[in-house]
């Protein structure tokens, strides 16, 4: 994010609509939360700046906002990528390798779970079951359900979504 | 309202809302708490004061629970006693237990506590986190692997001070106290006041350490040892050694500076009494430009011997800099004399003196490292102790400080007045500078009971005076009839408001302001020995007020050694040498 949307924000749609709620609750701390939610909701994640703009906005202290942030875990502060790969590591697919999967995702984004490549194409994530065990080991990217990967099978997958 | 209620089968009988802690307190039994603080809401974080409740669901915080009428409570029933010590078990658990090494040693709160309840081993698996050093501040030290999150820092930072950089950080085990996503001190927008040092029950906050740096210089035969003291030492020191507070220490502390192998024991005061001569004819000379030659000027002036209002003002409110008066505070003041004017008269080369001075603050460590601070051609003031640290070099070197006998301090610029005893506290620097620029304006005497401004003395966080100039002398017949109003506020929440009322221009009918950063002011600062409340407040500035009255000077003005310096060296207030030595500029940051 610029500097010049940090200060003020006001040429970019995003900020304007973000603006727009801050302008219809109350400035207390009391809106912190539900200002968070629709940061989140218009950025995809809520990064210091972003964090640092909310606190001026409604007088709360920067400190205070980054504990809230930090404290529930639906807050994010790492960006979403254009695809989210979202691999099953539910009992089922873990005995049929859902591990070695993951780490192959890993290994070729070169980022961890939870973390997004630099070029903001992929985000890595994992979840404990999705209800899709006959297809073990189970991924999802996006909406789209890829059953039976292997490790061998990812490259390959990536490939489908640019 | 009374409420009557059995504690430990005592029956007592209280105010209503008071918390069981203190019901319990008042027939002297003591339940041991780590993040309450006495006249602030408890975030009843720690779990060290739960109690059994005839009736309740659960044990509950003490420190926090009110209490009711026919209440039955059991302070030292087995399963009140078995929670308040696994608390105390959990939260050593996590403790580094490096007592020998830590700085608290012997004056820490979970230390103390621990003993008291007769913990001898850890009976859970431990598991410390290891954080870096915060050491990015000149002023302060944390190491947040000593850390119980007990959030009084918290309450000093945000609720009193209410600079908002210290907050809790993450969730569960992972809870850290930070300043958000700046992982350094430095980055954030703390004033460096140090009244999250003065709060904390262990060694996670501590003033930075200049002892060794001091034993050092005292150390090298080479280096001449200048040190000197501020106000607000004198109330205090004592209590490092057992002694009550408000205890008047100031000859003691003079006697025990020169065992400690200080070559000369100046006195901050001097430089106090200085100040009102600067800064008065500051505001004199504001007040001629506003009123008599009609011309645009910043008023009300506001004080600026405190570094950390310069700081806070500096980040939140550049617009007030120019409301602020030019002089630098005392101390810089001190230690810029001592090495120009002191120097020559001594015939000692700059170069060879090591100036240190005992100050109530932490946020005075930053102020000696301003890069402003080079007046005399040397960095002026080399080293910033803490009362604190003080009263540690004292006891390192095995004086025995309450049996002292009473040492004076060493003529030049050790001479004090009683207007400079009470820079300490709040109201001080208003009132002593009221008894001179009264005196200067009029000729004659500020016209109150014992030289007294009672409308800003005391606790209030918000204070003024007002009242009319008459008689003035002829050189200053365009005051006659002004009514001057002046504006006092201690702690950092009340400057916020006193400053959005300058922004809102608001002040405008105000020529004076006083602000101190710390609760109290310096007699409560962050650098003062621990754990400072109300009550103690009250104790020293008390002390602070008799000493002022046991002088037979208690006007700035009237100072010999003031007369001297202007007479040999600086001139005249305001003159060419005041401007290079005693004076200042300010810079907005962030």
């Amino acid at each position: 994010m610029s500097e010049k949307e940090h200060t003020c924000g006001c040429d970019n749609a995003l900020y304007q609509e973000l603006n727009a709620f801050i302008a219809s609750v109350p400035r207390t701390r009391d809106s912190l939360i539900p200002v968070l939610h629709k940061a989140q909701a218009l950025f995809g994640y809520l990064p210091v700046d972003l964090q640092e703009y909310i606190a001026k906005a409604l007088d709360v202290p920067a400190s205070e906002v980054y504990g809230v942030v930090t404290f529930y875990t639906y807050f994010t502060m790492q960006p979403r990528g254009r695809h989210t790969i979202n691999v099953c590591l539910g009992t089922a697919c873990y005995v049929r390798g859902a591990k070695q999967v993951v780490e192959a995702f890993s290994e070729l984004l070169g980022i961890k779970i939870g973390e997004t490549t630099p070029d903001r194409r992929f985000t890595l994530t994992a979840q404990r079951c999705f209800g899709a065990c006959g297809l073990a080991p189970a991924v999802m990217i996006n909406q789209d359900v890829h059953g039976r990967v292997n490790p061998k099978k990812v490259a390959e997958l990536l490939e489908q979504y640019k | 309202m009374t409420v009557n209620l059995t504690i430990d089968n005592q029956p007592v009988t209280v105010p209503k809302g008071t918390t069981i802690l203190n019901a319990a307190r008042s027939i002297g039994i003591k339940i041991p708490t780590l993040c309450h603080m006495e006249g602030v809401v408890s975030p009843g974080s720690c779990r060290v004061c739960l109690v059994e409740v005839e009736g309740a669901r659960t044990l509950l915080p003490s420190c926090i629970a009110q209490v009711a009428e026919g209440m039955i409570v059991h302070v030292n029933s087995k399963t009140a006693r078995t929670a308040r010590r696994t608390s105390v078990e959990l939260i050593l658990a996590n403790h580094p237990l490096d007592c020998n090494n830590c700085s608290r040693n012997n004056n820490c709160e979970l230390q103390t506590i621990a003993s008291d309840m007769g913990i001898t081993a850890s009976r859970f698996p431990r598991l410390v986190q290891e954080h870096p050093l915060d050491l990015s501040t000149s002023g302060l030290t944390r190491d947040m692997s000593k850390c119980i999150l007990c959030r009084r820092c918290v309450t000093a930072c945000q609720n009193i001070q209410q600079v908002g950089v210290l907050a809790a950080q993450k969730r569960g085990f992972a809870t850290i106290i930070g300043g958000g996503a700046k992982a350094n001190l430095a980055e954030t927008t703390c004033v460096q006041c140090g009244q999250c040092a003065a709060v904390c029950p262990v060694g996670a906050i501590t003033e930075k350490d200049a002892i060794a740096d001091v034993w050092a210089a005292l150390d090298d035969p080479k280096k001449h040892v200048v040190v000197h003291t501020a106000p607000a030492i004198r109330a205090a020191l004592g209590e490092c050694f057992g002694m009550p507070a408000g205890s008047r220490v100031t000859g003691k502390m003079v006697t025990a500076l020169r065992r400690l192998g200080f070559d000369k024991v100046f006195d901050t005061n001097f430089t106090a009494d200085l100040t009102i001569m600067e800064e008065g004819f500051e505001l004199i000379k504001r007040l001629t430009d506003a009123v008599r030659d009609k011309k645009a000027v910043a008023l009300p002036q506001f004080t600026s011997c405190c570094p950390g209002w310069i700081n806070f003002a500096e980040t939140f409110y550049p617009k007030s800099l120019p409301y602020l008066s030019s002089c630098k505070s005392p101390m810089q003041m001190e230690s810029a004399l001592i090495k120009t004017w002191y120097a020559q008269k001594a015939g000692i080369d700059p170069k060879d003196i090591v100036v240190v001075s005992v100050m109530p603050c932490t946020a005075k460590k930053h102020e000696a490292n301003r890069p402003e601070m080079v007046d005399s051609g040397f960095k002026d003031t080399d080293y910033v102790l803490t009362t604190r640290e003080l009263g540690k070099m004292i006891t390192a070197a095995g004086i025995d400080f309450v049996n002292l006998s009473d040492g004076r301090a060493d003529e030049l610029a050790g001479e004090s007045t009683g207007a400079a005893d009470i820079f300490a506290n709040t109201g001080g620097v208003m009132e002593a500078a009221l008894r001179t620029a009264y005196e200067v304006i009029t000729g004659r005497e500020l016209p109150f009971p014992s030289l007294h401004v009672a409308s800003i003395q005391g606790l209030d966080g918000i204070k003024e005076a007002s009242f009319k100039l008459e008689g003035c002398k002829p050189e200053f017949s365009f005051l006659e009839g002004v009514t001057v109003k002046v504006l006092v506020a201690h702690g950092l929440g009340n400057a916020h408001k006193v400053c959005k009322k300058l922004e809102a221009g608001e002040l405008a009918e105000f020529h004076f302001v006083e602000i101190m950063t710390c609760p109290g002011g310096c007699i409560g600062g962050g650098g003062q020995p621990r754990l400072t409340d109300d009550n103690v407040r009250r104790a020293r500035i008390a002390a602070i007020y008799s000493e002022d009255e046991s002088r037979a000077l208690r006007k700035s003005h009237e100072n010999p050694e003031i007369k001297q310096i202007y007479a040999e060296f600086l001139g005249e207030p305001l003159g060419h040498k005041s401007h290079h030595l005693l004076h200042t500029t300010y810079t907005p940051r962030q």
